[in-house]
């Protein structure tokens, strides 16, 4: 039975489930998990959520107006997991599922708050005054070819986890699913019950604000 | 050509498609005007790369580690849901 402490340290040395930068190492699958927490293992369950909890807890408080609401539909989603896995059938990812399900019960939770989720359409991806009257840049763009590895590194992960949170929450919705989680862009209009047009167009705003937000964060900390 | 054309894209506009050329969204024609652009405009290949890197960098938020607390909290949890399914 490993530590609690060794068990923390075999979950942060794993790799990211799917990175563009990262490579997939020997970690086990959705699948395999899923298989054995249907054979009642403890350890798998936990990997699972050690794996999406934080996703979860993300994108369904863009339903719920607070972290509390947010958690219980987390952890309904949960239970949903444990007492319907042998229902899962791998018809999609387990990753599809779990979100499906989650969306589901965030969205049952959210609309007893009837909260105003607006596309916020018809923001520019740019602050207009960055270009002159012809609509071309009025400033040199700088490049980030060296900004790269900075990005990544972990001081930015607080600065980057906060720009998601600064983000409307359906834009946020779509950032999570599709650019941390690495849902095909089908799978996320399945989760989300939008259509492909409605997805690409709040993923547009998403992306883009994200962009402006860490353009502002470097120019801050002097590169 | 030193005159611009008609169908030439202004870098105003190119920041609004970019997300849809990274998400192969674009037209055919509409592809090749983007790229054209993007050919004789420094800044908007640098905007593309900012907007990759954003991408990128996103792509290595995830996980965040459980604390102890939650770990525990999931434990007893799924502990509690199984006895549950067995008993009933």
């Amino acid at each position: 039975m490993p530590t609690d402490r060794s068990a923390r340290r075999a979950l942060r040395s794993r790799p990211a489930p799917r990175t563009i930068l990262t490579v997939e190492g020997t970690r086990e699958g959705d699948g395999e998990l899923v298989a054995r927490i249907r054979a009642g293992d403890e350890g798998a369950f936990l990997m699972l959520v050690g794996r999406y909890n934080a996703s979860m807890q993300r994108l369904a408080r863009t339903y719920v107006p607070n972290d509390a609401v947010a958690e219980e539909a987390v952890q309904d989603t949960w239970i949903g997991v444990v007492r319907g896995v042998d229902r899962f059938e791998g018809r999609s990812s387990f990753k599809t599922w779990l979100f499906r399900i989650l969306v589901n019960r965030a969205r049952t939770a959210g609309a007893r708050e009837h909260r105003d989720l607006s596309l916020s359409d018809g923001e520019p991806a740019v602050d207009p005054s960055r270009f002159d009257s012809a609509g071309a840049w009025a400033q040199p763009l700088e490049s980030w070819a060296d900004a790269d590895d900075r990005l990544v590194a972990a001081t930015w992960s607080a600065c980057l986890r906060e720009a998601l949170g600064e983000l409307p929450p359906r834009q946020r919705q779509i950032v999570i699913l599709r650019d941390m989680e690495g849902l095909p862009s089908d799978d996320v209009c399945d989760v989300l019950g939008i259509s492909e047009g409605n997805q690409r167009v709040l993923l547009h705003r998403g992306r883009s604000r994200l962009r402006t937000m860490l353009e502002s964060e470097l120019a801050a900390r002097g590169r | 050509m030193l005159l611009r054309r008609r169908s030439d894209l202004v870098c105003q506009q190119v920041v609004e498609l970019v997300n849809d050329y990274l998400e192969d969204g674009l037209s055919r024609a509409d592809r090749r005007r983007f790229e054209a652009h993007l050919r004789a405009c420094p800044n908007c290949t640098n905007y593309l790369e900012q907007m990759r890197a954003t991408i990128r960098a996103m792509g290595t938020l995830h996980p965040d580690d459980l604390t102890p607390d939650v770990r525990d909290e999931f434990t007893q949890l799924f502990r509690q849901w199984r006895s549950e399914d067995g008993g009933g």
